[in-house]
């Protein structure tokens, strides 16, 4: 843990610490630990009342919090028999998604996830977790793979967005996108995405056309990053909690927009405080929606896909003002 | 004083008369952006914006491609009725229903995708053109829902689909909603291609961004005209990002077709013949109904 702390946590973790001086100074002193139980419950109720009303821009500081679990934890806490598989047989291995088999509650499934590094020298290994093309290659791979061996596709989401480098342009960033979004839309199995902490754009979306969208409560998905938009809309980056408040990130936005099919909640004060029971919260999410998907035929499945992407979207009908809503 | 120290009038280079002489209407003449050259506009607007010295393509109204790209007179355009909505409220430096409302005054109402139906060599096709001129090309909800409607009507008619895109790329204003208009597309084109037809993506100046990472490069086959810059990250987010310079034609359609992303680049002079004849390559002749089969 780098306990990298936001201004938002401060309040809260210096009533933590607190208490915990408080706890050792006591030492079985019933009095004091009534009083200590007391002040437990006040901080949790006082965290779980700001995290409630958390601002957009507090919200996208969340998701990229740099404590918060990847993928790769994550798969500690879901999977067993964990292989991780590697490479697009074509160029090389991106070590900014991370893919391979393993069994989730006793069933094998393929699981696809971005990566970012823990540290500097682990993040100029996952580059940031932003994927170049051979990242979606391995993915589409990996998706291909499933398909032919009849196995569910749960993806976790989590990338500032796709790489925007010269090899990466060169290599086709957007036809590697392109790619994955056409065979995702058209595949047998059941798939599952899973927004873990940052959603951003087309190099999000290129593992999340899957049939059901999940989010972690404090995960955000976006068109654009809030840096990006403000540079262009209000041509300067540093409007970007302006651009924050305007875009509708939030789990609760993507549910409102018809976006988001469910979201997972975190244990309190975020997914970094609790990963064990953020987690146990997300296995239970996917176990459900995967069982809804098995019990449905893979023509039926494919059918409720396209009606899902094709209602995405709002716009009005000259004259009769029909707005159709996804 | 000394005869060469004679002061003289200066000549008035801007006398009433000359400029009378010298105006011309606006616009009757176009100067090449590329070699400079000038060209008398009815003659570049004859030769499709092309400048007939250099082979510059220049940008074109939407309208004068349409009536370019396809069969004289066959054009029917569809889902006119189509008007953006601003579903998060979302406001910058101005509303978005105000930019909305600025674009379809200046520019019609078919914000900035056009589809509809048309023949090309003789042959039906689903067809749509972007029109960069409606806020930069950006893909909102009716940009996507018009190009889904290009897909879905190759595949009730069994014809195939062609798409002219030039775009910036999703349109911020609608959101994760715009995003979702590249998932929208896809679901779309992969129908088409469970219906076994061709669908051919032509890429004009500029294609980037989410129009460029979904069905702009999921054609069975792609086009792209010369010069057309092609590519996910915009050049000036990639500067940015690596604080270098970019190499000369970088993203620029020769660029691409050298790292093997598309299938050539075609002329805008001849790219509705060349059209016409990849469609009747891919999907056999135009022919005459056949006959019906006289059973005994």
């Amino acid at each position: 843990m780098t306990n990298r702390v936001l201004d938002f946590e401060r309040p809260i973790l210096e009533l933590e610490s607190k208490i915990r001086e408080l706890k050792d100074l006591s030492e079985a002193n019933d009095e004091i630990a009534d009083e200590i139980a007391r002040l437990e419950e006040k901080a949790r109720r006082l965290q779980q009342e700001r995290f409630a009303t958390l601002s957009p821009w507090e919200q996208v500081q969340l998701a990229k919090h740099p404590d918060r679990p990847y993928t790769l934890d994550y798969v500690g806490e879901l999977l067993t028999d964990w292989m991780e598989l590697k490479g697009d047989r074509a160029f090389a291995d991106d070590p900014a998604i991370v893919g391979g088999v393993g069994r989730f509650r006793g069933r094998p499934i393929v699981l696809i996830g971005h990566q970012k590094g823990r540290n500097t020298k682990e993040n100029l290994y996952r580059n940031f977790g932003m994927a170049r093309p051979e990242g979606y290659r391995k993915a589409q791979r990996l998706m291909a793979m499933a398909e032919r061996f009849g196995l569910p596709i749960v993806t976790l989401i989590d990338t500032a967005g796709a790489y925007p480098g010269i090899g990466a342009e060169e290599r086709g960033q957007s036809e590697a996108i392109a790619a994955s979004l056409e065979q995702m839309a058209g595949l047998d199995v059941p798939t599952v995405s899973v927004v873990i902490g940052e959603g951003g754009s087309g190099g999000a979306l290129a593992i999340g056309l899957t049939d059901r969208i999940l989010m972690l409560e404090h995960a955000v998905y976006s068109v654009i990053s809030p840096r990006g938009c403000a540079s262009i809309l209000w041509k300067d980056p540093d409007a970007e909690q302006k651009a924050a408040d305007q875009l509708k990130l939030s789990a609760h936005d993507l549910r409102r927009l018809g976006v988001c099919d469910e979201i997972v909640p975190e244990a309190v004060g975020g997914a970094h405080r609790g990963l064990a029971e953020t987690a146990r919260a997300l296995a239970d999410a996917v176990a459900r929606h995967l069982s809804e998907l098995d019990a449905m035929t893979p023509q039926a499945r494919k059918k409720a896909r396209y009606g899902k992407y094709r209602a995405m979207g709002r716009f009005e009908t000259a004259g009769s003002a029909r707005t159709e809503t996804g | 004083m000394a005869w060469w120290r004679r002061k003289k009038d200066p000549i008035e280079p801007e006398s009433q008369a000359s400029k009378s002489k010298t105006s011309i209407p606006k616009g009757m003449w176009s100067k090449c952006e590329a070699c400079s050259e000038i060209t008398y506009t009815d003659e570049l607007v004859q030769n499709l914006r092309v400048c007939p010295l250099c082979g510059h393509h220049m940008p074109m109204p939407t309208a004068e491609r349409i009536a370019a790209m396809v069969d004289e007179g066959s054009w029917e355009e569809l889902d006119t009725d189509l008007r953006s909505t601003d579903p998060l409220g979302f406001c910058d430096q101005k509303p978005y229903e105000e930019r909305i409302r600025r674009a379809i005054d200046r520019v019609g109402p078919h914000d900035a995708f056009r589809s509809g139906l048309a023949r090309l060599g003789g042959r039906p096709v689903s067809v749509g053109f972007f029109a960069f001129e409606f806020m930069g090309g950006s893909m909102g909800s009716v940009v996507g829902e018009k190009i889904a409607r290009v897909f879905e009507r190759a595949v009730e008619r069994r014809i195939p689909a062609v798409v002219f895109s030039a775009s910036g790329g999703a349109r911020m204003q609608e959101g994760i909603l715009s995003l979702m208009q590249m998932a929208k597309t896809s679901v779309a084109r992969a129908r088409v291609r469970e219906a076994r037809l061709p669908y051919v993506s032509v890429c004009l100046h500029p294609t980037t961004g989410g129009v460029a990472a979904s069905f702009a490069m999921q054609g069975d086959v792609i086009l792209a005209e010369p010069g057309a810059l092609v590519g996910f990250a915009g050049p000036r987010v990639i500067q940015q990002t690596i604080g270098q310079e970019l190499p000369e034609g970088f993203q620029r359609a020769e660029f691409l077709l050298e790292h093997g992303m598309l299938d050539a680049i075609v002329s805008r002079l001849e790219l509705r013949e060349h059209l016409s004849q990849l469609l009747s390559l891919l999907c056999g002749e135009v022919r005459a109904p056949e006959p019906a089969a006289t059973g005994s």
